[in-house]
């Protein structure tokens, strides 16, 4: 149980182990751990950030929803509007469009029928003239009487 | 397979044959001799030398292993283990080491796995690695490295030139022999004693804390030579038993992994706390 050289062979080996420990074992190992740990603390921030902008697009998302169901509302009405005004445009114009034709018709077959009376009126004076000139052909003299014709066939 | 029952050892010459070291020499002629070596310093226990040596070099090799494969990703079973034993010992000198030194988290573990080992070579059945030693043609075998004193005392004596190298680094030699050792723990200037006494103060100072501190050291190795021999006197006192010894092994091997973890753990927990004493201004 004396002490002998035993003591000085083991303090070289303790500083031989205690080097390569301090040399090859401690600082990578180490080193690895604390990587490992802001690889964690990295990762558990990330997933945080993730599912909060998840929360912040779902959020989005309804706003987004609700606006593009508002417009669709909106676009649908002013369709609707739109439709009834142009139907009730086509309405006024085909209802002035009508008249108009209605009320040329008129005027043509108005136009006609005075055509017609003006020739059927210069017709029975030219009958009336030739009947009464066959009648009275001796003693009337058309060109003397002529006066009397005309005063005639203004009264037909 | 106990030796005693080989009948020509008496208790008494098992017991002393447990407890001697295998020792190589040279005699005044200038030959090697074995196990003649009492008195003569400059012998070296064999046995304690391999075995620490050997335990060292697998905890390098296999610490250096896994540090070299290291991931930051997902760890094998063996990195893991290796992890837990780092965090642990980084922790403890955390807590306890507040200053910059890159040497004491190294030393920390260098120190409570290999004195774990060490120790945990007691928990090999007291006969086994003797009577193999035996076939092979060697006398003696003492497996058990912290069972000699002068493998804790190398030890301990290591951490003892750090406490004195840091003490003398950090504080000056100053600040260190007369703020520490002499104005401690009687202040004379705060005691209000007269200039004259002083130097009565302070030599009373200095004994004592020089006494403190020689005290370190020797607490630490013989508190770990102590509780390992009288570990295994006790493995070699209940192998004397016949069949007895069965459940009785069984109990104090039990007891002792306790025993083995916990020095083991004490003489990191306390080298860490001396250095950073040796790092604290008081």
């Amino acid at each position: 149980m004396d002490l002998n050289a035993t003591l000085i062979g083991q303090t070289i080996a303790m500083i031989v182990f205690v080097w390569f420990c301090m040399k090859f074992v401690w600082p990578p190992l180490l080193g690895m751990i604390e990587e490992r740990q802001n690889e964690i603390s990295e990762g558990l921030a990330a997933a945080e950030k993730g599912s909060r902008s998840l929360e912040l697009a779902a959020v989005e998302k309804t706003k987004l929803l609700d606006e593009a169901r508002g417009q669709a509302r909106e676009i649908i009405d002013q369709a609707n509007n739109r439709a009834g005004t142009i139907v009730d445009e086509a309405r006024t114009t085909a209802d002035g469009e009508g008249e108009r034709i209605l009320a040329a018709a008129h005027a043509e077959v108005e136009q006609e029928v005075n055509r017609a009376r003006e020739e059927l009126r210069g017709q029975v004076a030219a009958i009336a003239v030739a009947g009464a000139e066959k009648i009275i052909s001796r003693e009337i003299n058309a060109s003397t009487h002529q006066d009397l014709l005309d005063q005639l066939a203004q009264e037909i | 397979m106990s030796m005693a029952s080989e009948g020509a050892q008496t208790s008494a010459e098992y017991i002393q044959h447990h407890l001697k070291n295998l020792q190589v020499c040279q005699n005044e002629t200038g030959d090697w001799i074995w196990n003649h070596c009492s008195g003569n310093f400059w012998a070296i226990n064999v046995d304690s030398m391999v075995f620490s040596v050997l335990l060292g070099l697998f905890l390098s090799v296999l610490f250096s292993r896994i540090a070299k494969n290291a991931t930051t990703g997902r760890p094998g079973k063996m990195q893991a283990f290796v992890e837990i034993v780092i965090e642990f010992v980084n922790d403890s000198v955390k807590g306890t080491f507040h200053g910059k030194n890159a040497m004491i988290a190294p030393l920390a573990l260098t120190v409570v796995t290999w004195v774990f080992m060490m120790n945990l070579m007691d928990l090999i059945p007291v006969d086994w690695l003797p009577f193999v030693a035996h076939a092979a043609g060697v006398e003696y075998l003492k497996v058990v490295p912290t069972t000699d004193p002068n493998i804790t005392f190398a030890m301990s004596l290591s951490v003892f030139v750090l406490i004195l190298f840091y003490s003398f680094k950090i504080k000056g030699i100053g600040g260190f022999v007369i703020g520490e050792l002499m104005m401690n723990p009687l202040n004379p200037r705060d005691l209000g004693v007269p200039k004259i006494f002083w130097p009565f103060v302070c030599a009373f100072n200095f004994i004592l804390e020089t006494v403190a501190l020689l005290a370190k050291p020797l607490s630490l190795s013989l508190r770990l030579f102590g509780n390992m021999y009288a570990g295994e006197l006790m493995f070699i006192l209940i192998a004397l038993l016949g069949f007895l010894q069965l459940p009785l092994h069984f109990g104090w091997a039990v007891f002792h992994i306790l025993i083995v973890t916990l020095q083991a753990y004490i003489f990191m927990m306390l080298t860490i706390v001396y250095l950073s004493q040796a790092h604290e201004a008081h």
